[in-house]
């Protein structure tokens, strides 16, 4: 197998026994980006020097024979929206194309701690506003599976990286989808920790109440191992939940038998693409050749999750997105003629127009008058999303659905039309809204592009998540096509 | 027409806490510009708040002081608005569900004491300050005050007058200086005032249309205030026009006040709660608790000292101004077993005039209260005479030693045995025989010219009363 084909544990593991150096792999790895990404477009920074330098120093930990984590030494990337200290953090746009942070994110110090090696920053929709990537304000991402088409967003950049072996994990943020539907669309494993699982500190924010960081890696093992080191208490974010972290990969036993799964009937319904669903359908006969009870269910509220989810999404994103006023860091537009022109030409300039549109929907839906009939009812029908769940999760362990009702669309397809885009997250929205951990697995290919599974759980039950995920892929083997690039 | 005055008042108190309400900044007031900060209150991408527990215990307090109820359940909200000195774009504040709400005070009226209601109190964030650079017409920000926390104390339109504005202000002021909320520093900018108010013909009790003057920072500047908005909308009304809705600017040096924004171009702050951080949920145990380290209030305190110390409503008024100046009487009164009048007259007079003298506040007493104690007895036992005594405490105020010692140190030990002043008051009789004289011819003011000069030659340590019966006793015989 080709290196850059390698998981985590693969890699590490060699790492460790001294088969090969973390400074060769960077070195091969940084070469790879070099060789494809001018025709992937992953990366919005490479962290040459750094990664390099970090790499050395893991390398010369063992060789002084300390006991380092089973992520030391292997190169990693990070959505452009986690902050990393002294390294540009631009979230995608020309807002903050000159920002450098001075502190890190917590998921990153943490990362960084266990001897992950940053190799980059991967590219995304414009402060994770999107479904295909096409909203950055800098470049274009490609799908390695085609380049003609998209890899998914917001976090296309870590997916395309992932699967184009440019990476051997990254980090994605998902708010409706954004880590799954582009892991979907890429054919590698991406998961949505429950809500409170993992720190926000140092993410940027887009919507505080959904937005959650979450591994993008090839297989299931390399996400509970990821996942292992992101999760847990950060006395700096308030949200996050101080809950013991089990050991992830002690979950993946390779065996349901008796597993409770339910089939969402509102998830198969109009939109799908027929091809998507039959893909998934027989999914769902190999959980029952597992030994799983597959039962169909109704979660009624689903067909309200996706406009609840553009009232609170975009209210919370028109206020975290204010403070970019062009007054202390960032972009600021020239030749203004007061405050006010400062602020409304900073900001006209600087965002593109995805962030607008979301902005001025936010605002409007939080204005005074609108407020009730607004924001006030999408909390309501939020309650009643999370309830649908709650009640299904009385008599199942998990559920399984599509991850996204379409194989990775062309280029340029959607980019003129926002609802059309929007409905690309119609099944992970939910899971955002409800605040559960999901994760989606490759579960076979249509014309040749990958499909995505969804499997969702209860709130801090990822270990169950991931122990259906990872039966599913040890027993199907969907998990081994990589693509050619 | 004779018309009525209507005023709300909302007080912004900065709270004296160690650290800023969301990061661990210092509160401290000054600094050079923008070193009092850090990627949490420069509101930096991707940062998050973390509430500081010790806001909500000094809000909690102000509240109980206020009679008011607390909520066992608060959040914080979001209240959104570009200017540059709010580095986030909103503030963080409380909109609908506020810590404390419903409570009152008592204030002193001509007509007795009245009841001033309380809607509310909210904890919120302060925000940075714009410095205009005169030379150049550049502005400069400064975030060191952003994010040191505040609370707001939001009256009911109660008061009727600035004088009862000011007794309010001037009672909360006392209030939470008393439990240590707040170090009320007005010329730092730590306690500021929002007049609302209204007026409307006497005896008619619809509200008249209100105007609101922002951050009056002195008691001076909101009687000022009142009392020309109070003017200008009578005359106004008076010359037939009407008075808008609008908020206006107080220039405290010129004494006129200008409109600042309309209605109309009021923002619209679109409030949502704060997702980043959990609602405030509130133990009753945590309430109670709090209650009882609650120090005694300054009103309950000063009925106290009337009731059990006998001192006059004015003594227990200026004494329990201070907390340390009141636990300094208290202390010293329950050692002393004289009148606790006494000891109220030596704090009133000797103690506040050195203090005034030297600029300290009464936590800066450099001795204890039982060197007081002390120092009033043994003029209590004769040991030292009255004027010694001044001399002693201002003695103490430079070295802190105890009283006796400084007494043997200073040499003024009173002399009170008979035998030896005789001698001393024979030879004064003898160099002075037309005072004598005088005496004996019945002019009694020979009498004090004696004493003062056996006073004199024992250089102020007689004890004057038993001079007094000893030359009584010769010149009779």
């Amino acid at each position: 197998m080709k290196l850059h084909h390698m998981t985590v544990s693969q890699v590490a593991d060699r790492i460790r026994k001294r088969e090969i150096s973390s400074e060769e792999v960077t070195r091969y790895i940084i070469d790879r980006i070099k060789e494809v990404d001018d025709r992937v477009g992953a990366y919005i920074t490479v962290t040459e020097e750094q990664a390099l330098a970090k790499a050395r120093e893991v390398d010369r930990l063992i060789g002084e024979g300390e006991a380092l984590a089973d992520i030391a030494g292997v190169p990693m990337a990070l959505k452009d929206n986690m902050c990393t200290e002294d390294i540009k953090t631009t979230c995608a746009s020309n807002i903050l194309n000159n920002f450098v942070p001075p502190y890190s994110a917590t998921v990153y110090s943490r990362l960084d701690r266990a001897g992950g090696v940053l190799v980059g920053k991967t590219n995304m929709d414009e402060f994770a506003m999107g479904s295909s990537t096409e909203n950055s304000g800098f470049k274009k991402t490609y799908n390695p599976w085609d380049l003609q088409r998209v890899p998914g967003g917001s976090s296309g950049g870590s997916a395309a990286a992932v699967a184009s072996g440019t990476a051997f994990f990254a980090l994605g943020s998902d708010t409706g989808g954004s880590i799954r539907q582009p892991a979907a669309l890429c054919g590698v494993v991406g998961m949505k920790p429950t809500y409170g699982r993992v720190s926000r500190y140092g993410l940027v924010a887009f919507a505080s109440s959904l937005d959650q960081i979450g591994p993008i890696t090839r297989d299931v093992t390399d996400c509970a191992i990821v996942l292992n080191h992101i999760s847990g208490y950060d006395e700096f974010d308030s949200t996050s939940v101080d809950l013991d972290v089990p050991d992830f990969t002690r979950s993946l036993k390779g065996e349901i038998k008796g597993l409770r799964v339910a089939i969402p009937a509102e998830y198969f319904a109009e939109g799908i693409d027929p091809h998507v669903k039959n893909t998934v359908m027989a999914a769902i006969k190999d959980f029952e050749k597992l030994g799983a009870v597959c039962e169909e269910v109704s979660l009624p509220h689903t067909e309200y999750a996706l406009a609840a989810y553009y009232i609170i999404a975009s209210a919370e994103a028109s206020s975290n997105l204010a403070r970019y006023d062009g007054i202390r860091y960032g972009y600021r537009a020239e030749g203004f003629k007061d405050l006010k022109d400062l602020f409304v030409a900073t900001r006209s300039r600087g965002f593109g127009d995805e962030v607008k549109r979301r902005i001025m929907l936010g605002t409007y839906a939080l204005s005074s008058g609108y407020y009730d009939a607004y924001y006030k009812k999408a909390q309501k029908v939020r309650t009643l999303v999370k309830q649908d769940f709650d009640r299904v999760f009385d008599g199942y362990d998990v559920v399984v659905c599509p991850t996204s009702p379409t194989v990775a669309f062309k280029a340029g397809e959607k980019t003129h039309d926002p609802l059309q885009m929007y409905l690309s997250d119609v099944y992970t929205i939910p899971v955002n809204i409800a605040g559960l951990p999901g994760i989606s697995v490759p579960c076979g290919f249509v014309d040749g592009l990958p499909v995505g599974l969804q499997i969702i759980g209860k709130p801090f039950d990822e270990g169950t998540v991931l122990a259906a995920a990872y039966a599913y892929e040890q027993n199907t083997g969907h998990n081994g096509a990589r693509p050619q690039i | 027409m004779k018309y009525e005055t209507v005023i709300g008042l909302e007080i912004h108190a900065e709270l004296c806490t160690e650290t800023k309400i969301f990061c661990g900044c210092t509160t401290a007031f000054g600094g050079d510009e923008n070193t009092h900060c850090c990627p949490i209150c420069l509101g930096l991408p991707g940062v998050l708040p973390v509430l500081n527990g010790k806001v909500v215990e000094y809000a909690v307090k102000a509240g109980i002081s206020t009679n008011c109820s607390i909520a066992e359940f608060s959040k914080l909200d979001r209240k959104n608005y570009f200017y540059p000195d709010l580095p986030k774009a909103y503030q963080v504040s409380q909109y609908d569900l506020p810590i404390c709400s419903r409570g009152y005070i008592e204030i002193d009226t001509q007509d007795g004491p009245k009841k001033i209601g309380i809607t509310r109190i909210h904890i919120e964030e302060d925000a940075g300050k714009l410095l205009h650079d005169t030379d150049d017409g550049s502005t400069l920000i400064d975030y060191n005050r952003c994010g040191v926390p505040l609370i707001e104390i939001v009256s009911e339109p109660d008061m009727r007058s600035a004088e009862e504005a000011r007794a309010y202000a001037e009672k909360i002021k006392s209030i939470l200086e008393y439990i240590g909320v707040s170090d009320c520093k007005m010329q730092e900018g730590s306690l500021r005032f929002d007049v609302n108010l209204s007026v409307r013909p006497a005896g008619t009790t619809t509200l008249g249309t209100r105007t609101e003057m922002k951050n009056l920072n002195s008691f001076k500047a909101l009687v000022n205030a009142i009392e020309n908005e109070k003017a200008r909308q009578i005359e106004l009304i008076e010359s037939g026009g009407e008075v808008v809705q609008e908020t206006r600017k107080w220039d405290d040096i010129r004494g006129i006040n200008t409109s600042l924004r309309s209605k109309e171009e009021a923002h619209d702050y679109r409030y949502f709660p704060e997702p980043d951080l959990v609602p405030v949920v509130l133990e009753r145990d945590y309430v109670e608790g709090l209650k009882s380290e609650l120090p005694e209030l300054p009103y309950v305190k000063l009925e106290r000292y009337i009731r059990e110390y006998g001192l006059p409503e004015y003594d227990a008024g200026v004494i329990t101004a201070s907390l340390p100046m009141a636990l300094f009487f208290e202390e010293c009164a329950g050692i002393y077993s004289g009148e606790p009048k006494t000891v109220s007259n030596w704090v009133m007079g000797e103690l506040l005039r050195i203090l005034n003298e030297k600029g300290m506040e009464p936590a800066q007493i450099p001795f204890p209260a039982k060197h007081l104690a002390a120092l009033l007895e043994l003029v209590d036992k004769g040991t030292i005479s009255g004027s010694a005594a001044k001399k002693v405490f201002t003695e103490m105020f430079e070295t802190g030693e105890e009283p006796e010692v400084l007494v043997k140190s200073l040499g003024l030990l009173q002399i009170n045995d008979e035998n030896e002043l005789k001698a001393v008051i024979q030879a004064i009789l003898y160099a002075n025989p037309q005072s004598v004289e005088d005496y004996k011819a019945g002019k009694e003011k020979a009498l004090g010219f004696l004493v003062g000069q056996t006073m004199k030659e024992t250089r102020g340590k007689a004890n004057p009363q038993v001079v007094n019966k000893l030359l009584k006793e010769l010149l009779g015989k």
